[in-house]
């Protein structure tokens, strides 16, 4: 069972100086109680994609074809914008990366999370119940007197638990979480990341994690996908890319992950290079101009180049394994 | 909470003087009719032009009417006028802004326009030509306040919602599938109403100025109605031998403006402390 399957997703932003291509043929899919990783740099189109899926997509921008199959039968890419807030929250839940802008400040924390709960039709004290269980769930100390405080009161990691805990309130099919750790230090991190696995083998929902941070990702997610410049470069499960990455970037990319490296060095190592300018994306593979393997056939766009498994590689020379990289 | 802000703000020397002005003027108007024995239109021409005197605090007019009696009931024609004027422009003003800055481009540009349209409009001119229209009258005076107040009222409150739209919580709101008009009272509207309430504060004398400028010209509330504006008019036509009419008019005016606008400075610099300091 697939709870999120997104194919051959384009998103355009209509901007002043020329239309975007934020996203270009996504496709991958999110199965049922599993965690799918989404790694990529900034500017990468991951939170397009993100803003895609909820159907959140700013003024200008619109999903050009494709198709965002939610539940099996849903097409998230055509429904309403009515529908489309009848899932998010209830079917669909976000935990964005600021815990502390996270909340509304002048609200109680008990308030904002019976306000949550608005469509479950249940009493005040039963909504309240509810939250207690489950602000005791992500470990906030003394819930039934934690209700009436307001979020100031908080700290930063257990502003983040209340935003999980609002989250997965509803108990939703799939839930995206947009950088959750980035803005924790890395003790919480940790610990925010045992939580969500905690919480999501509870719970049985999907996961669709988003982050830059290549380690959270290993120990969270069961399955990646890789993104640059608004394409999927490689996916496939965690295993398979941190073993045997084959698209060039994925490779260059873990090259630089700091905890990877085996000997400290004076300078961090880096990708050559920066992001094309995604209003005239290269011809042929996208990571071409900055590709070290690159050659004629790169200006051809490549193929998803099967590698074994559900293990695929977006490029002509996929076939180059740096098995080493993972010692 | 309420009463630790009274305490702050009575630490600040401005403070104090401004609630103390604020909540002197506005038992004086509550209860005017307690404080003096007169009636405020009743003519005695025995009495035309007497001076201050145990019997008339602050001596008659021309027609022989007491002063304190017409200056403690001009009060609340003038501060109804200011509250009620204030509230209404008030309630348009973050209708209109929240419109603008949470509905589409398209809208917000002609939102603006307007206000700006009609914020270019110099205020007496405008005063005078809906006089023009409907004659002199409490309404006009509303009505203009309203037309000047609005398209401020409208712009920091747009200013604030675009600010807001991306905040995170908002965003978080939006994606947990709450609709347009429950982000806009619940996520945005509550996180904009301290400035909003300072500048209430800072704009209530601004009104009193010119419900007294309009009184003044003859072209707001409609005699024998008490006003300040009205009664520094007289002042001024007898400043030669009756002094005392001009400042029984003029005081009161004085001591509302300081008094509000010291109390809103004061509630800014508690809310924003930046600020301190700094006018």
């Amino acid at each position: 069972m697939t709870v999120l399957e997104v194919k051959n997703l384009n998103v355009a932003f209509h901007t002043e100086s020329g239309r975007l291509e934020a996203l270009k043929q996504v496709s991958f899919s999110v199965p049922a109680n599993r965690s799918v990783g989404v790694v990529g740099e900034s500017g990468c189109g991951k939170s397009t994609l993100i803003n895609a899926i909820l159907g959140l997509l700013a003024d200008n921008g619109e999903i050009t074809s494709g198709e965002i199959i939610f539940e099996g039968d849903q097409d998230l890419a055509r429904l309403g914008p009515t529908a489309m807030r009848g899932l998010r929250g209830q079917s669909i839940a976000t935990v964005f990366q600021d815990p502390m802008g996270a909340l509304n400040p002048v609200l109680s924390v008990g308030r904002q999370m019976r306000d949550i709960q608005y469509r479950s039709g249940l009493s005040k004290r039963d909504k309240d119940a509810r939250s207690v269980a489950m602000l005791r769930k992500v470990r906030i100390p003394d819930p039934e007197s934690r209700l009436t405080q307001f979020p100031h009161e908080f700290s930063g990691g257990m502003k983040q638990r209340i935003a999980i805990a609002m989250a997965l309130m509803m108990e939703p099919a799939l839930l995206i979480a947009d950088e959750p750790t980035t803005a924790l230090d890395a003790t919480l991190e940790v610990a925010t990341i045992e939580l969500l696995k905690d919480l999501q083998r509870d719970i049985g929902c999907s996961v669709l994690f988003i982050s830059h941070h290549l380690g959270v990702i290993a120990e969270l997610c069961d399955e990646m996908i890789v993104m640059y410049a608004g394409e999927v470069v490689e996916s496939g499960t965690t295993r398979e890319i941190f073993h045997d990455a084959r698209h060039p970037y994925t490779q260059k990319l873990l090259a630089c992950d700091p905890a990877r490296l085996s000997q400290r060095v004076a300078r961090l190592p880096t990708i050559a290079g920066t992001l094309p300018d995604l209003r005239r994306r290269p011809s042929g593979c996208v990571f071409q101009p900055r590709c070290d393997r690159a050659d004629a056939q790169c200006l051809t766009t490549p193929p998803n180049a099967p590698i074994g498994g559900s293990h695929i590689a977006h490029c002509w020379h996929a076939d180059v394994s740096l098995g080493a990289m993972s010692a | 909470m309420m009463w630790r802000t009274v305490r702050r703000i009575m630490r600040e020397p401005l403070g104090a003087i401004g609630l103390t002005l604020v909540t002197v003027v506005v038992l004086s108007a509550v209860f005017a009719s307690a404080l003096t024995s007169y009636a405020p239109s009743k003519i005695s021409p025995a009495e035309r032009f007497a001076p201050p005197s145990l019997l008339h605090l602050l001596g008659t007019d021309h027609l022989g009417r007491d002063l304190l009696t017409r200056v403690l009931y001009g009060g609340r024609v003038a501060l109804l006028i200011a509250l009620g004027a204030t509230a209404v422009s008030l309630v348009v003003g973050v209708v209109l802004g929240l419109i603008a800055g949470y509905g589409p481009r398209w809208l917000d540009n002609v939102l603006l326009l307007i206000f700006d349209a009609v914020k270019s409009f110099p205020t007496v001119m405008l005063a005078l030509t809906l006089v023009t229209l409907f004659g002199p009258s409490l309404y006009a005076v509303v009505l203009v306040v309203m037309l000047v107040n609005v398209p401020g009222y409208a712009r920091i409150i747009r200013t604030q919602t675009l600010v807001l739209k991306s905040a995170e919580h908002v965003m978080a709101a939006r994606s947990m599938g709450a609709s347009a008009g429950r982000i806009l009272r619940v996520h945005i509207l509550p996180n904009i109403i301290g400035p909003i309430l300072i500048l209430i504060s800072m704009d209530i004398p601004v009104v009193v100025a010119i419900e007294a400028g309009m009184s003044f010209l003859g072209l707001g509330v409609r005699p024998p109605t008490p006003s300040w504006g009205a009664i520094l008019n007289d002042g001024f036509a007898n400043i030669r031998d009756s002094y005392w009419i001009v400042i029984a008019g003029g005081l009161p005016i004085v001591l509302t403006t300081l008094g509000f606008t010291f109390f809103g400075e004061t509630l800014r610099d508690l809310f924003d402390p930046r600020l301190k300091g700094r006018s």
